[in-house]
């Protein structure tokens, strides 16, 4: 264990920017709330970078302060898992946007002294990449042994790889995407709708108020909750099975376990997160597209990549299906980058990257033993 | 480090140490594994069953799934020293599609394939008059891969009308290396280095 200040759980730190943003505003300043595990090298050689999803955060592998859950990805980093955090030194921070303490909706603008709310800039997955790469220098590391990330975290790992090639070895794509989809906007829309709907999210304007449009935002989390299973898991999971009685009520209570379950899972979801970060996360996701940002063609983005690529696709996640994942991995073989691709069979749909997955597991061991033998 | 098959053997004996190599249809990525550990090279594999490329990855290699038969056009002109094809031209639903982008990718190309014409084949063929079922070929009509049979004399011809020119070829029967002569009839398979 370091002395530094700068290493260890529940770090936040206050950069002062200002940070161009794509859509043209200047941020500062950027604060950004981050976890490190493990021990840097002497060289600075063995730092992974955790990339989290659209509502996960920085506890990766350690106890979520509001939920009291072990960290989000804690079967694959720790001592002795994949990510081995006796040989790596792991950081992992929460999005810019985000509610976890890191810069976002619910920030205190220093312009007004209160939150922004909507006040707040929208940013991409890019800006996102931009603000870790100012806690990595703050950090004192160049180049990275590994991006790694699932779903959101694969966008912002593929984004690192484009914007700052020469800062990362590999990069682990699981459970990904170059762009957001017709689909995948479509579904995110509901959601913000589901928000906006809500007579208490005011426009944004409901920090003071106490209040959140709690409504709405479980209502979105219900709708997204859906795309991360597959229907072959939710049959076999719930089916028809009525809830806690032996016959339909002929009402509209949840008869349905799987009514009670999403709306569990609706409402569990307000109680640590905030629904403004919801809305400008998704948007920056539903404006990811690679490709674009390099003149239409995908495999630009990797032109002259010396990074070694693992991409990883499930083949019942229908959200950022195996299709998305080939797209990537064509792309790279146009630019001849070095890459890896499996689709690894799974009945849970995109949830799958977050579970127990032995073969997931052995894919990234490998992956990394490999680039540390180089 | 197990023992490599026969046909891969020759073809790892035969890459220039330091060479960009494609493995085509690499399986569990054994050859692969000996060209980066023995020759020093950048070893790159296609692979279709996800078994076999996730055991790939485990062990560190670069290993994409994929089809040979409709993921081959994604790879650049050259952009491989060697591209390697062992024993799975038989089972592509187009062969000669798949060479043709072989030849394109790597500047020169290892082919390996089983030749249909061995005398076993012959002798079975002729004695029982049903499709012969080998040590080679283990499995029924109905459940081979193998879709495309063919004979060391039939690839010599595609050969010939396609223009590409033959560096080298081994012949093998059994797991012994054996000569040219009436290498239609004595040799069990096959391994030839092709170049544009």
């Amino acid at each position: 264990m370091s002395d530094d200040a700068r290493f260890g759980l529940g770090r936040t730190v206050k950069l002062p920017g200002p940070l161009r943003l794509d859509g043209g505003a200047m941020l500062a300043p950027v604060e950004i709330a981050y976890e490190t595990y493990g021990t840097l090298a002497p060289d600075g050689g063995n730092a992974i970078l955790v990339c989290h999803a659209l509502t996960g955060d920085q506890h990766v592998a350690s106890e979520h302060p509001r939920t009291g859950k072990p960290g989000w990805w804690s079967r694959v980093v720790g001592p002795d898992k994949p990510i081995d955090t006796n040989r790596f030194f792991v950081i992992c921070a929460n999005v810019l946007g985000s509610c976890m303490g890191s810069s976002g909706p619910a920030s205190i603008d220093p312009e007004t002294s209160a939150p922004y709310a909507m006040a707040f800039p929208v940013i991409t997955i890019r800006d996102m990449v931009r603000a870790q790469a100012m806690l990595l220098d703050h950090l004192g590391i160049g180049r990275l042994f590994a991006v790694v990330g699932g779903s959101m975290g694969g966008m912002q790992a593929l984004s690192w790889t484009a914007t700052y090639p020469e800062r990362v070895a590999s990069a682990v794509v699981i459970a990904s995407t170059a762009r957001h989809s017709a689909q995948n906007i479509a579904f995110h829309e509901v959601g913000r709708q589901a928000v906006m709907a809500d007579p208490r999210w005011s426009n944004g304007d409901y920090y003071a108020s106490g209040e959140g449009p709690s409504a709405g935002l479980a209502v979105a989390r219900m709708a997204a909750h859906i795309t991360y299973l597959s229907e072959a898991g939710l049959t076999e999971k719930f089916g028809r099975k009525l809830q806690g009685r032996d016959a339909k009520t002929f009402g509209f209570d949840a008869d349905f376990q799987v009514e009670s379950y999403l709306r569990y899972q609706g409402i569990s979801f307000t109680d640590r997160f905030d629904a403004n970060s919801y809305l400008y996360i998704t948007r920056a996701m539903d404006y990811f597209d690679l490709a674009e940002e390099h003149g239409g063609l995908l495999a630009n983005a990797f032109r002259h990549s010396g990074t070694r690529f693992c991409v990883v696709s499930f083949d019942t996640d229908w959200l950022y299906p195996t299709s998305e994942s080939r797209a990537v991995v064509r792309a790279l073989n146009a630019a001849a980058a070095a890459a890896s691709f499996v689709e690894l069979s799974s009945p849970f749909g995109h949830d799958a990257f977050l579970l127990e997955n032995a073969e997931l597991a052995r894919v990234i061991d490998g992956f990394l033993r490999a680039g540390e033998s180089r | 480090m197990s023992q490599l098959r026969p046909d891969l053997a020759i073809i790892a004996d035969n890459v220039s140490p330091g060479s960009r190599v494609l493995d085509v249809g690499c399986g569990d990525g054994a050859l692969m594994a000996a060209l980066r550990d023995q020759r020093q090279c950048d070893a790159r594999g296609l692979e279709i069953d996800g078994g076999n490329v996730a055991a790939a990855m485990a062990r560190g290699l670069s290993v994409v799934q994929g089809d040979a038969d409709t993921d081959l056009a994604d790879y650049p002109d050259a952009a491989f020293d060697y591209a390697i094809l062992s024993q799975t031209l038989q089972t592509t639903r187009h062969p000669d599609l798949v060479l043709e982008h072989l030849l394109r990718i790597g500047r020169r190309a290892f082919v390996s394939f089983p030749n249909f014409a061995h005398w076993r084949m012959r002798a079975s063929l002729l004695t029982h008059g049903r499709m012969p079922i080998t040590r080679q070929l283990p499995l029924r009509w109905y459940d081979t891969p193998n879709i495309h049979h063919l004979s060391i004399d039939d690839f010599r011809d595609f050969l010939k009308t396609r223009g590409i020119t033959v560096e080298g070829c081994w012949f093998l029967a059994g797991e012994r290396r054996r000569g040219s002569t009436m290498a239609n009839l004595l040799a069990a398979h096959a391994v030839f280095l092709l170049r544009r």
